[in-house]
């Protein structure tokens, strides 16, 4: 499966060899995997995929792998919901939800990403794999290590609630808390992950890591009928998957597995942290990086690594666009998605509800036309966010007159 | 010695100071600028700096009290 070709830099062009490398040596562009689409088109076919195990995989001639992968074999496929009573809430025909929020093992859509920077390090001869993070990263690194019996590191800021911690120590990894504040994190991670020299997925293996997230545009165009969604909302942190589901679009119609249509892209944040929307809307290409302030914690990045890409991407879409929302609607967002669709999502989730919901109503979005909203992580894991804002549960005595008389004033 | 990059962020106050050139004759690092993008309201530089790991690390701080945003090259790495 020699289908990769080398790394690119996605500023000035310079092409280096496959390595753990992911910053151009000349001008510090992020460096990004070259295919040979020539190569690709030969073999790849509908036919083909179809006749795939159900997982990330099924796509592997447009994953930067050698070797039959090991890691990740029950990642990806996750549900293309067909969302009605959403669509009819929101005043829309067609309404999809892509839902990774039941993506195995870690219940977001990071282990399709963690499944490809793995298994990419296992290649690399790499016995150690790490990544600083929050979250749903950092549990995701854990299990996929432990499952590939790698040694792992995760790293996180010291004041990080022990609830959150736990989703990943669970696994045994090597869990190191830095005194600081998220700046003086990032700053030490990239020294470590320079020093080193392990699999930092989200550092030295990034140009893998991001690769994954184009399964998630791949699956969602197969389990549409082959076919690209006229119109997705895509919420924006370090402006991975944004990006890479506008390169899948870009793939698949590239080598004719789907048909060349318009398609539409639009990024979601919270108001909270919002350096991508405020650029696009200042119609500025720099990004000018904001102090969090949110309870979408899992995608309250100040200044995202990719953030400039989600920008081209949005703008070299047919009309694509961008909203934020402000805590309130988030929790709306989650409430609604939660009562229409029976998807628990997490507060990341929540902004895309309430980004659709917004771009619909401002008439960005047309109501006539396929829209797909995605679910990127479980709301299970963040139960805090909207624990002030659900329902209290009825209390009564174990006596059948009180439950009747309960019943009685619901009615 | 150690080479380490380096964005740093000037807001609109800030871009007009020659900061740079005061850093390297504070420090005893060497500085090269491999790319910069400037608008009305905020200037971004890409800076590799080559010295002794203390002394970038002074120079880092020197930089950021003076009120430009210091992030490695990577930017925010916690996800």
């Amino acid at each position: 499966m020699a289908f990769v070709k080398g790394l690119t830099c996605r500023e000035c062009g310079e092409k280096y060899e496959i390595g753990p490398e992911h910053v151009c040596e000349y001008c510090f562009g992020p460096l990004e995997v070259e295919y040979d689409y020539d190569a690709i088109a030969s073999v790849i076919s509908r036919e083909l995929i179809e006749s795939r195990p159900q997982n990330l995989w099924r796509y592997r001639e447009l994953l930067p792998v050698e070797n039959e992968p090991t890691i990740g074999l029950y990642s990806g496929w996750t549900p293309l919901v067909k969302a009605d009573r959403l669509a009819r809430e929101l005043g829309v025909e067609e309404l999809y939800v892509k839902d990774d929020s039941c993506n195995h093992p870690t219940f977001s859509y990071k282990d399709r990403v963690v499944s490809v920077a793995i298994s990419k390090a296992v290649e690399l001869g790499f016995d150690t794999v790490a990544c600083a993070s929050t979250g749903n990263l950092a549990n995701s690194v854990s299990a996929h290590a432990a499952r590939a019996g790698l040694k792992c590191f995760i790293f996180i800021p010291d004041n990080l609630e022990q609830g959150k911690v736990i989703g990943s120590v669970i696994y045994d990894p090597v869990p190191v808390a830095i005194k600081g504040n998220y700046d003086d994190v990032n700053r030490l991670c990239a020294e470590i992950a320079d020093k080193y020299r392990w699999a930092f997925v989200n550092i030295n293996l990034r140009p893998f890591y991001t690769e994954g997230a184009k399964t998630y545009g791949f699956e969602l165009a197969e389990q549409l009928g082959w076919k690209l969604p006229r119109h997705i909302v895509v919420p924006t942190a370090g402006g991975t998957i944004l990006p890479k589901v506008a390169r899948a679009f870009e793939e698949f119609t590239r080598l004719g597995l789907v048909a060349d249509e318009p398609w539409s892209i639009y990024s979601a944040q919270a108001s909270g942290c919002a350096p991508v929307i405020n650029a696009l809307h200042a119609d500025s290409e720099l990004i000018e990086p904001v102090k969090p302030d949110t309870i979408a914690k899992s995608i309250a990045i100040g200044n995202p690594a990719d953030g400039f890409y989600v920008l081209k991407a949005v703008r070299g879409s047919h009309g694509g666009w961008g909203e934020s929302v402000t805590d309130e609607e988030i929790v709306d967002g989650i409430k609604l998605l939660a009562r229409t669709e029976g998807i628990f999502t997490e507060p990341a989730g929540g902004t895309t509800v309430a980004v659709t919901k917004k771009l619909i109503d401002t008439g960005r979005i047309p109501r006539d036309e396929s829209i797909v909203i995605s679910i990127t992580g479980n709301g299970y894991k963040t139960i805090e966010a909207v624990s002030a804002s659900v329902r209290e549960p009825h209390v009564i005595p174990a006596r059948l007159g009180d439950f009747d008389e309960l019943y009685a004033s619901l009615a | 010695m150690a080479l380490q990059r380096f964005y740093l962020t000037y807001s609109q106050e800030k871009i007009k100071e020659p900061l740079i050139y005061q850093l390297g004759h504070k420090f005893k690092v060497v500085t090269n600028i491999r790319g910069a993008s400037v608008s009305d309201h905020i200037g971004i530089v890409a800076l590799e700096l080559d010295g002794d790991g203390d002394e970038i690390h002074h120079a880092m701080e020197w930089l950021a009290g003076k009120g430009v945003k210091v992030e490695p090259i990577e930017k925010n790495v916690i996800e």
